[in-house]
């Protein structure tokens, strides 16, 4: 059988490691290319995915380390496959975006023309090598169907991020870079002794195996189940990332290039939620439903605390990264609700959160740009002297609070829904958010965008978008868009996926209409 | 009751779509061609309302051409989410309530796109305000053809969008920016009920479908059916304006004239009325949600009276007549079957006269200079004769003149409302008194009197392009009530579960026979306080009377939002930026801060003297010993 | 013979080395002193071998004297080039190799 899946995750890789041989342009031409077939594979791909099959599909799986019982598989199933998709979508549109941002001075420019960004310490082609490492080793830990294997890929994606943000990122950019890998490395340890548990305990019963299709197997006894899923969810809750483990986010988004914040808030943070719905609900179900309620109130606090603490951010980049922790709040809340609506809507919103945020991050990252600072006083009246970028700085706001006809709404329409449809009370606190939300995206561009231009902002803001800045923009609201109005096409992706795991694994259905037994 | 038969769409109706389609498609149109569409975009977007009322014309007598019991058309587009047991579609409905709404709107919206291209003729953004202009029919239209909650919830907040880019529309007004954002803020408190509510409505009956919740609605508890209608009323309350939610309308206001007209009188403020009404199979099972809506509703018609009252800004004593009338429909649909037809049938009026007056104030600051305050009239009957007849006949049809539209809607309420409790007909008479003294106010203000313009303005009367749908207006204003009445009550009933009875032209009742006095009472009242020989200061005087101070504060509407709600707000977000920098991230950094200085510390063992290190070294070899010893020892 | 006398002289030996290194500053006297605690250490290494009757012992002292072999030349080159560049012979000085 064609190794699809491997394919898929090596080509970014390979092109990254292609980085070595070019440079400058050449180097962002390649790197595009690169992201550019692996879009198509991906694409590919998911036309051969087929949603009535039940299971992975293009599984490839070859033994790794006996000893342990790992294995290299790979596999694909509705949630992996959506994550796939707007991985391989974003990478092409981050490196189009940020086509001129990781260029070095030329010799004999000022070294930082506006007096607040540092120099970069590397060329562009570090820049696309770094990137298209992180999309391979995205590709990779969503594709992954062995627990060893994702934490494999689960740690190593920390690297290239951490260069990306330490080399390319603002001038407090060592202390966040810093505090990123420590916080990563944390939690992946933790997560590593919960590991090297559950294949200790699957030893026990048999071969030592960290397929995932074995471990489901598996009868744990109910303490070391809690122990286990307390060590995973710890390492996913600081990769998502929830309050109160989430004070790396603001500062790594704070101090990266747009295009760097786009794969980290969009990309690598997915991995933790994906990871909740993969492996906490399918190893773990009952210790799942213990932790419920707790898992929840965090979740509550996620969504109520990042809002808060967005329309208080006096920074472009952190305000958008607060935005992210409240979006993740609601995302941990669909996925532990545990309805079919909540879960595919949770799934659904990683995909649309990706979108929502790039748009925003890129956006503000044009706007930043041109003027030459993040702090969001020294903005005003954008709108006058550059329309369309302030419309689609807008667009961007509107789609993060969730607008009707964006994607972005579908998703938490559900989770709300889906949530309430098991726990109404838990639903109607988090439903506060939806009207925090208007205030931080409103707020934001009432004062970047509307007013009077101030005389900096004339003075800087003297083009609209360019030619490539439309290009990055303009899918990613299209897609937006279109999956507003018409979500079913990935829906029907997830949906299979999100309630096998349901009922197969935690075994649990969806409640029954409450008032309908006389209906129709 | 028995629910209404859904039949499936045929024919024409399958196109109905285009309704919504055809503004859509146009206003996105607009707004990524660019600068291109500059010189034909206002064109364009004028056509798309009118093909949408001839369309809906159509529909509307094809509608009429069949029986009682299969007018309500139902028309499938796809599925929007069908995730587990949830089917939410994307699909229409159109029936007797649908149609009249899609009317109103598509004929008001048409006529003031074409008033608007005389009003913005000098705008640069003229493109883009026709775009919107656009988006917000699309959206309107969707939200009452919608066939389910959810449908209807994103026109909701789509018309709440293209609010919010109108009353923004000039952006360089940091005022108007801050009102643009305060309407939405303000929309998604109600939004708030308007989500939990359809998430209700699928926790109890698995669909937000129409049809499935009106009948099952039958099943839910009081309790329930309580919740569920409050939930639905916050949502109302937010849209429409009406008390506790009021304060963005007024300062909506700053949008165009013609967004005043269109959205913040005539179609999108009554939204609310039409979700309540479209709901009545909820409100059918709860009495008190039933009540407390028509308690808002007569609450809210005495605030904006009195805002009314007090206002010197023409616009915005419009809109606090606006609020009263919402608030008159509002107690109406709180009423019950008995109330639904009247509560539309007075929306319908009020579309027209309010329209109309809306238009007019743009026809009167078109030619003073864009002054909005009334203070600044005078004897502007001389100057804008057209104006002034067209604006006259809105004026008789708000107060209740007989005969004219408002005489026989507000009067059917006003006795619907005698007929629920005395407490709220007497509210909603007064209500009729004050409507009437508020608005002689503003006429004689602004009409009559002498002339107070500044030096240098010179009124003169608007285009032939604005007049004409004033006039067209006007006429609607005159004749709507007439045609409608004894009609409206027999077609919506089946659609609205309404028992609104039969009256004729000339029946009259003792509640009609003392409404009119009152009325005269009003209108007398203003003339003896305004009227001939009264001066009007330029400047607004100081005034002590604690009325007058309310009213001019909106009711200090503005004051409760930021000491509730605002002040703490802020301090809410001052103490959790401080958590979090001080609290969460300071334990962090604290951690970090105790491992780096203890590292600093240890560090200074490593003294660089190799005999140090030598009785270091040995030191820990004779505690191995000792250790082995012991062990053995022990 | 009591072979218990050679532990107790190898012991000595070993505890006066000992001392030499903690107190002595000369880097000369350190490093004989160490030489001293290899051959003590070997002179019980052989006393054990003796005392078990087996030939371990004897084999592992002669990898503790190719050792010390190999220390003196390697030690003495670097206490000779130490002293040419620093002027200075007692261990003290030499003490850049820190914190």
């Amino acid at each position: 059988m064609f190794p699809w899946l491997t394919i898929l995750g090596l080509l970014p890789l390979i092109g990254g490691l292609a980085m070595i041989f070019v440079r400058g342009t050449a180097a962002k031409q390649v790197g595009l290319a690169f992201s550019l077939v692996t879009l198509v594979l991906a694409i590919i791909v998911a036309f051969t995915y087929n949603t009535g099959t039940k299971g992975f599909q293009l599984a490839e799986q070859a033994t790794w380390i006996k000893a342990i019982g790992a294995h290299y598989a790979l596999g694909l199933d509705g949630i992996g496959l959506t994550l796939v998709l707007l991985t391989a979508f974003l990478t092409p549109v981050v490196l189009i975006a940020s086509w001129n941002d990781p260029d070095l001075p030329k010799p004999g420019e000022p070294v930082s023309p506006d007096g607040t960004a540092v120099t970069h310490r590397w060329g562009a082609h570090a820049f696309v090598g770094l990137i298209l490492a992180t999309e391979g080793f995205a590709l990779f830990a969503f594709t992954a169907t062995d627990v060893f294997l994702f934490y494999l890929f689960f740690e190593v994606i920390l690297f290239p991020m951490y260069f990306l943000i330490g080399g390319f990122g603002g001038a407090r950019r060592a202390y966040a870079a810093g505090k990123f890998l420590l916080f990563g490395l944390f939690g992946g340890f933790v997560m590593l002794a919960a590991v090297i548990g559950l294949g200790i305990v699957s030893a026990q019963h048999g071969a030592p195996s960290y397929l995932l299709t074995d471990l489901t197997q598996l009868h744990l006894s109910t303490n070391v189940e809690r122990w286990l899923f307390v060590g995973f969810m710890i390492a996913f809750a600081i990769k998502a990332p929830m309050v109160p483990f989430h004070t790396w986010l603001p500062d790594s988004v704070e101090q990266s290039t747009p295009g760097g914040a786009v794969m980290l808030a969009g990309v690598m943070d997915k991995l933790g939620t994906f990871a909740m719905i993969r492996f906490c609900l399918q190893l773990f179900p009952d210790a799942s439903k213990w932790a419920t309620p707790v898992v929840m109130v965090l979740a509550i606090i996620s969504i109520i605390y990042g809002a808060l603490m967005a329309i208080g951010s006096k920074d472009l980049h952190r305000l958008i990264g607060w935005t992210s922790v409240s979006h993740f709040g609601f995302i941990v809340l669909g996925i532990f609700a545990f309805t079919t609506q909540s879960a595919s809507g949770a799934t659904f919103y990683m995909l649309n959160h990706g979108l929502s945020t790039a748009a925003l991050f890129l956006a503000a990252g044009f706007m930043i740009k041109r003027r030459g600072s993040r702090d969001i006083s020294d903005f005003g009246g954008v709108v006058k002297a550059t329309p369309l970028l302030a419309g689609l700085l807008l667009f961007g706001a509107l789609s993060a609070l969730a607008l009707p006809g964006m994607s972005s709404f579908i998703s938490e329409f559900m989770v709300l829904a889906g949530t309430f449809s098991r726990h109404p009370i838990y639903a109607v606190v988090a439903t506060i958010g939806i009207v925090l939300a208007a205030l931080y995206a409103l707020i934001m561009y009432q004062r970047t965008a509307t007013g009077v231009p101030t005389a900096a902002v004339t003075e800087k803001f003297t083009v609209d978008l360019s030619g490539k800045e439309r290009l990055a923009l303009i899918p990613v609201a299209l897609v937006i868009l279109v999956l507003g109005f018409f979500p079913k096409p990935i829906l029907s992706i997830i949906n299979p996926t999100v309630s096998d795991t349901l009922t197969q694994h935690v075994g649990l259905t969806d409640p029954q209409p409450h008032a309908s037994e006389g209906g129709r | 009751m028995t629910p209404l038969e859904v039949t499936q769409a045929t024919g024409l109706f399958s196109l109905s779509w285009l309704l919504i389609a055809i503004p859509g498609v146009i206003a996105a149109l607009l707004l990524v061609a660019g600068k291109v569409s500059n010189p034909w975009g206002h064109i364009l977007a004028t056509l798309a309302p009118i093909a949408s009322f001839v369309l809906a014309l159509l529909l509307f007598l094809q509608l009429l051409g069949r029986g009682v019991g299969d007018r309500s058309v139902n028309l499938k587009l796809y599925d929007w989410i069908a995730v587990g047991n949830w089917h939410i579609e994307a699909g229409l409905q159109i029936d007797q309530l649908s149609i009249i709404f899609a009317l109103l709107i598509t004929s008001v919206g048409s006529l003031i796109h074409i008033y608007s291209i005389g009003y913005m003729a000098h705008d640069p953004n003229r493109r883009r305000f026709f775009a919107y202009l656009n988006l917000f029919i699309a959206a309107m239209l969707l939200l009452v053809l919608a066939n389910n909650y959810f449908a209807l919830f994103v026109g909701w907040e789509g018309v709440g969008l293209a609010s919010y880019l109108l009353i923004g529309f000039w952006q360089d007004r940091p005022t108007a920016a801050t009102a643009a954002k305060k309407a939405f803020v303000v929309n998604r408190v109600g939004d708030l009920g308007m989500s939990v509510g359809i998430a209700f409505m699928l926790y109890l009956f698995g669909s937000v479908q129409f049809s499935d919740v009106n009948a099952g609605a039958a099943n839910m508890t009081f309790t329930q059916a309580t919740i569920l209608g409050l939930l639905l009323l916050l949502g109302a309350c937010g849209k429409s304006a009406q008390v506790p939610l009021q304060s963005w309308l007024l300062d909506a206001m700053e949008g165009p004239t013609p967004v005043s007209a269109l959205i913040h009188a005539a179609t999108m403020v009554t939204a609310g009325v039409y979700l309540i009404v479209r709901s009545h199979a909820i409100f059918a099972q709860t009495e008190t949600a039933a009540l407390v809506v028509s308690i808002i509703g007569t609450v809210t018609l005495l605030a904006g009276a009195w805002i009314g009252c007090s206002k010197d800004d023409i616009k915005k004593v419009l809109a606090g007549s606006t609020m009263s009338q919402i608030g008159y429909m509002m107690l109406a649909a709180g009423i019950g079957p008995a109330g639904y037809a009247f509560a539309i049938f007075h929306l319908v009026n009020h579309g027209f006269f309010k329209a109309n007056m809306f238009l007019g104030a743009g026809s009167v600051m078109h030619a003073t200079d864009d002054d909005v305050n009334m203070r600044h009239y005078g004897a502007l009957r001389k100057a804008l004769p057209i104006t002034f007849v067209t604006f006259g006949m809105g004026y008789l049809a708000i107060i209740g003149f007989p005969f004219l539209s408002g005489y026989f809607s507000k009067d059917h309420i006003v006795e619907a409302a005698f007929d629920r409790s005395w407490i709220l007909g007497v509210l909603a008479l007064i209500g009729a008194g004050v409507t009437a003294f508020y608005m002689t106010r503003l006429m004689i203000m602004t009409w009559f009197g002498r002339d107070r313009y500044a030096d240098g303005v010179h009124p003169h009367e608007s285009p032939l392009i604005m007049t004409v749908p004033l006039i067209l207006l006007a006429i609607g204003s005159v004749f709507a009530g007439l045609l409608l009445n004894d009609w409206i009550g027999g077609w919506l009933d089946p659609a609205v579960g309404g028992q609104s009875g039969h009256s004729g032209i000339f029946d009259f009742s003792l509640i009609g026979g003392i409404t009119l006095p009152v009325v005269a009472i009003g209108v007398v009242i203003a003339i003896l306080i305004f009227g001939r020989g009264r001066q009007i200061p330029v400047e607004q005087p100081a005034s002590r009377s604690p009325f007058t101070l309310a009213g001019r504060n909106d009711l200090y509407g503005d004051a409760i939002n930021e000491a509730v709600f605002m002040r703490p707000g802020i301090g809410l977000v001052e103490g959790v930026t401080k958590t979090d920098t001080g609290g969460v991230d300071g334990a962090i950094l604290g951690v970090s801060g105790i491992i780096a200085g203890v590292g600093a510390r240890l560090r200074r063992w490593q003294s660089g003297f190799v005999r140090s290190y030598a009785l270091t070294m040995i030191a820990g070899a004779f505690l191995v010993g000792i250790v082995v010893v012991l062990g053995r020892l022990a | 013979m009591d072979p218990q006398a050679y532990i107790v002289m190898s012991a000595i030996l070993f505890s006066i080395a000992l001392l030499g290194v903690m107190i002595r500053r000369n880097v000369l006297i350190v490093f004989m002193c160490i030489e001293l605690m290899l051959n003590a250490s070997n002179l019980a290494l052989v006393t054990f071998s003796r005392m078990h009757g087996s030939l371990d012992g004897q084999i592992a002292a002669f990898f503790v004297m190719v050792v010390a072999a190999a220390e003196v030349v390697v030690g003495l080159a670097i206490i000779v080039t130490i002293y040419r560049t620093r002027r200075s012979a007692s261990v003290d000085d030499a003490n850049l190799l820190k914190f």
